[in-house]
């Protein structure tokens, strides 16, 4: 029975975190590593090392995959709702946060929805961001863009910069 | 029979000015209505705790609008310590917004960066400046212009109580205002979020209806009081604004004006202009009709002894 759950948890895992199965790890912890990539356009994926991660965390899965692990909340406001911390469904980012934020249809469907307390919820992008970043600043880990992710050259031509950077040093413009 | 003619010309004059006068009251009263926006009109709320000050923001604005390339890469961090007569970097003809960081004393968490743009009023005050009519505020909530009608006369960047409109010095044949659309064309008039609302990394902003906006920031505030400063600013500020922010620093300190108080800019102006028609059409009638009667009287005179000989 745990075999099959667990099974099926790193399966969760492995698919929401990447297109395709990496390299298996322990159950418990998840995949060793993972590519995220669903988002890259101006940067290339990140090759998240999930291992070193859980073992940076001490093994507490919550502390990047908040509640849906499991684990109760430790905030009090938290709590009311969610009591002791179900496991969800799904651990993955991206069930809930969507990839689709910006989208007319996700803004539609939100408003539409009166009955749904959390309307604040980060899309993806956001997510990964304020999860990595927030904890990379407090820790001490790498906080530039081309520190997680190589910039590629779509990245190079939206930041005019690499070879698309500009010739000459012009005189800045007023006004 | 002349003399009856000119004192009922006079009562009727008096009693024309009288009724225009109480007009002009009237006009005064209703004057204290404010247009308060357009009802399902779209914002952005900005969360100024999340900037990370990468300037995402501002490369997808250069591409977005088509904007000439930029003096410095927009991965160059230098240009927060650029000073531009001993300000801060502010909105060019190259670029329709900027990221600026403000060092704040005893912030843990480091500098605050702030994203600035045009904020799309609800009754923009560019817009009741103009006297071409080259502004248009849309019912979306885009604040936007018609350049090929702009004479370049730049009203409106000393009407706007935010210092946005950016003007096109480098081109001597004929420069116009440069100032952020919110996407207006490409994005906003279909529905989606302006482009540098789309391209952070931090999601610092939230695109969606206005009223919409102003309850979820609220609601924001509420859950963490000991983080936010108590207030969205933009949400009352001049008459309200589409860009609304929020913050963990005072606002006086990211350069934030908080002395506009809460009445749109044209309300301080709407009492005085809407006399001006009348003065300058019926008062030059009027006096040159009450020089000429005062003068014939005098003619009149004049004439009545030469008439007797």
């Amino acid at each position: 029975m745990t075999r099959t759950r667990n099974t099926f948890l790193v399966i969760m895992i492995t698919l929401a975190l990447s297109g395709w199965p990496p390299v298996f790890g322990q159950a418990e912890t998840g995949p060793d590593s993972a590519e995220l990539d669903t988002l890259a356009q101006l940067y290339d994926a990140v090759a998240f090392d999930h291992a070193a991660h859980v073992e940076m965390v001490e093994g507490n899965c919550a502390r990047c995959h908040h509640h849906t692990t499991g684990v109760a909340p430790t905030n009090p406001k938290c709590l009311r709702c969610h009591p002791g911390g179900q496991e969800a469904d799904s651990m993955a980012c991206k069930d809930c946060h969507s990839e689709k934020r910006f989208e007319s249809a996700y803004l539609a469907e939100i408003a539409a929805n009166t009955d749904r307390f959390h309307t604040d919820i980060p899309g993806l992008k956001g997510a990964y961001h304020r999860n990595c970043l927030g904890c990379h600043q407090e820790s001490g880990g790498p906080t530039g863009c081309a520190d997680c992710h190589a910039r590629n050259e779509k990245g190079d031509a939206f930041f005019s910069s690499g070879k698309y950077a500009p010739k000459s040093p012009q005189k800045t413009s007023g006004h | 029979m002349k003399k009856l003619n000119r004192r009922f010309f006079l009562k009727g004059g008096m009693a024309g000015t009288a009724l225009l006068a109480d007009t002009g009251l009237a006009k005064k009263a209703s004057a204290a209505d404010t247009f308060g926006g357009y009802p399902d009109s779209m914002g952005v709320l900005v969360d100024f705790t999340k900037c990370v000050g990468c300037r995402s923001c501002e490369a997808a604005c250069n591409k977005e609008q088509g904007l000439p390339a930029p003096d410095k890469p927009f991965d160059y961090m230098s240009v927060f310590d650029e000073r531009h007569k001993g300000q801060k970097r502010r909105t060019t003809e190259k670029a329709y917004t900027v990221v600026n960081r403000y060092n704040i004393k005893d912030r843990e968490q480091g500098p605050v960066f702030r994203k600035f743009q045009c904020n799309h009023c609800n009754e923009p005050a560019c817009l009741t400046s103009c006297f071409v009519n080259a502004y248009t505020k849309t019912k979306e909530g885009a604040v936007i212009y018609d350049p090929t009608v702009c004479v370049g006369c730049r009203t409106c960047m000393i009407a706007c109580p935010f210092y946005v409109p950016a003007y096109s010095y480098s081109n001597p044949i004929n420069p116009v205002i440069k100032k952020c659309i919110m996407c207006y064309d490409t994005r906003l008039k279909f529905g989606r979020p302006p482009a540098c609302v789309e391209a952070c990394p931090q999601e610092v902003m939230t695109f969606g209806k206005r009223k919409d906006l102003i309850k979820l920031g609220h609601n924001r505030i509420q859950k963490n009081p000991e983080k936010y400063i108590d207030h969205l600013y933009g949400e009352k500020e001049v008459g309200g604004t589409a860009w609304m922010y929020m913050s963990d620093v005072p606002f006086e300190e990211l350069g934030f004006n908080t002395h506009l108080g809460e009445q749109p800019i044209i309300s301080y102006v709407k009492e005085f202009l809407t006399i001006v028609p009348m003065v300058l059409t019926i008062w030059p009638a009027l006096f040159t009709g009450f020089y000429l009667l005062a003068n014939r009287k005098e003619a009149f005179k004049n004439e009545k002894p030469s008439g007797n000989e």
